[in-house]
């Protein structure tokens, strides 16, 4: 097992309000290992998706820092698979999938190349002329998640991808994720408040308090490749299942409280 | 079209949104043909019969021979050509800086506290009232009627353009980012993109009144120009001749609004439907 590739170290992140200040992460400090699924798994406004928008540079810590660690050629550090709709409706699938590649100005051929096989393993080849506009909820979250493997960054970055989706597309969608994420092995960082997909996809769990601190660390001890149907025909995915929620029923309260403790604005909210 | 028949799958992947039917389409068109047509055979009738003064309203056949003889001895395609020259440039020397500006104020904060001041200032002065103004400082040339042109131009795009770059889901800001996009790149692949719609919005409402202003212009101070033919029928009372100069000038805007719309259609295949 190689050393940690992302370090987290005492990220600390607070917002300014009106009468006082909101403490959205409070000082977090933890490794993820080089090709490791690790996911982040907290209620609504405990500041997770702050956490992964400093991890991608989009936001600066108030303290601490996140220091990624870079193999070898000229990889891009972080790419981000965003909640909702985020890929560009003025450009097609193709044009989508391909935008990190192009920004980093990639030789046409390995452009064409890359972004031929991530539309192939997400069933998307069909679809490289269409326009977003005339793609379903599902069909566009591949496109989001083609685009982030297509210029194979250092890690994955995975906000709530799949919230928005109904229970089946989900399922569907986690299972091609596990099948190309198996392929390339990379070091993802994915943040939901599904405790499922948290069990069904991580290889380490981080529980977060509402507080904005980690409450726990669960391993998954599930081999790979995973089958998402199988895995959760499982007793021990069940014990998984309940010994998270053990440790999140505590904090779903305090995460609501927390918000509206500060100002009694529901605009602070971090994630 | 390119879109929606480039794969069968595409189309059978359609969210059951409404679009049109070409028959719709078809159906559209004939009747946009149908209501001028109509107008006109009224008309005709109308001075026929003496129901109207064709002192002030002369037949669409008697303005049609008048038509037929400014074609023959070139009078009309000179004044044509050269409205649509100023227009040409006019429309390129207002539009291009008010796209740029308006891309900068949109992107950039700093540059929308500082210019949109100054457009919300003096946007609301009726453009004519300036042309004294202009002609002054450009004086009776070429200069002056580009110049009116373009600030009928400039306005629209760039306050359209800030609009539209504002109103882009700052996510969109965020992936580029998190994908390499900087400076020029955000620019090309979001801003402006994202920001099309809107402005092309502002492109339509520019290209109008530059025509209006163009018309002005030249009824003032100009020697060529449809403004100036219009302008010089009613001096020595030609009804006909003016009439000609009205019809023309509709004619250049209904096939300038044609245009923009076509290109509208090219430029946004998507159609990211507002």
């Amino acid at each position: 097992m190689a050393g940690a590739k992302i370090v987290f170290e005492s990220v600390e992140k607070r917002f300014a309000l009106r009468n006082g200040e909101h403490v959205a992460l409070g000082g977090i400090s933890f490794d993820v290992a080089a090709g490791e699924f690790f996911v982040i798994v907290g209620p609504s406004g405990c500041g997770k998706t702050t956490l992964l928008r400093i991890a991608a540079g989009l936001e600066v810590p108030t303290a601490g820092r996140v220091r990624i660690a870079h193999g070898e050629g000229n990889r891009p550090e972080n790419a981000m698979v965003f909640q909702g709709d985020s890929i560009f409706p003025w450009m097609t699938v193709r044009q989508n999938a391909e935008y990190g590649l192009r920004m980093r100005n990639a030789p046409q051929e390995r452009i064409d190349m890359v972004v031929d096989h991530y539309l192939d393993r997400t069933g998307l080849r069909a679809f490289a002329d269409a326009y977003p506009h005339q793609l379903s909820g599902g069909m566009k979250q591949r496109v989001s998640i083609a685009r982030a493997f297509a210029c194979d960054p250092e890690v994955l970055l995975m906000d709530e991808p799949f919230s928005a989706l109904d229970e089946q597309n989900r399922t569907l969608l986690q299972d091609e994720l596990l099948r190309i994420w198996d392929e390339t092995k990379k070091t993802v960082v994915f943040i939901t408040h599904s405790v499922d997909e948290a069990v069904t996809l991580g290889d380490r769990i981080m529980v977060m308090g509402g507080d904005g601190r980690p409450k726990a660390f669960v391993d998954v001890p599930f081999p790979r490749p995973r089958s998402v149907l199988d895995l959760r025909a499982t007793l021990e995915y069940g014990r998984l299942f309940h010994d998270i929620w053990a440790h999140l029923r505590d904090e779903i309260p305090a995460a609501r409280f927390s918000l509206r403790q500060p100002s009694g604005d529901a605009g602070v909210e971090a994630s | 079209m390119s879109v929606e028949a480039s794969t069968p799958a595409a189309v059978a992947e359609q969210r059951s949104r409404a679009r049109r039917r070409p028959s719709d389409a078809t159906r559209d068109r004939l009747l946009s043909i149908a209501s001028p047509v109509a107008l006109f055979v009224l008309w005709e009738i109308a001075a026929h019969m003496h129901w109207i003064d064709t002192r002030f309203f002369p037949a669409p056949s008697s303005i049609a021979g008048t038509f037929g003889e400014m074609i023959a001895n070139g009078t009309l395609l000179s004044n044509t050509l050269t409205t649509l020259e100023r227009l040409a440039i006019g429309i390129v020397v207002g539009g291009v800086p008010a796209l740029l500006i308006g891309l900068a104020m949109g992107l950039y904060r700093p540059i929308y506290a500082l210019v949109d001041p100054l457009i919300a200032a003096t946007y609301p002065i009726p453009k004519s009232a300036i042309l004294p103004l202009i002609l002054l400082v450009f004086g009776l040339g070429e200069a002056s009627k580009i110049a009116m042109v373009a600030i009928g131009m400039f306005y629209p795009v760039v306050i359209n353009t800030a609009a539209g770059v504002r109103q882009i889901d700052r996510m969109y800001f965020d992936v580029g980012r998190n994908f390499g996009a900087r400076g020029w790149s955000v620019f090309r692949t979001i801003a402006f993109p994202g920001a099309l719609p809107v402005i092309m919005t502002g492109v339509k409402l520019g290209a109008g009144l530059a025509l209006i202003l163009i018309a002005i212009a030249e009824m003032v101070g100009a020697q060529s120009g449809l403004g100036f033919l219009i302008w010089n029928a009613w001096q020595i009372l030609q009804v006909n001749v003016m009439y000609v100069g009205l019809i023309t000038i509709a004619v250049i805007g209904f096939i300038l609004t044609v245009l923009l719309n076509e290109l509208e259609r090219l430029l946004i295949p998507a159609r990211t439907r507002r």
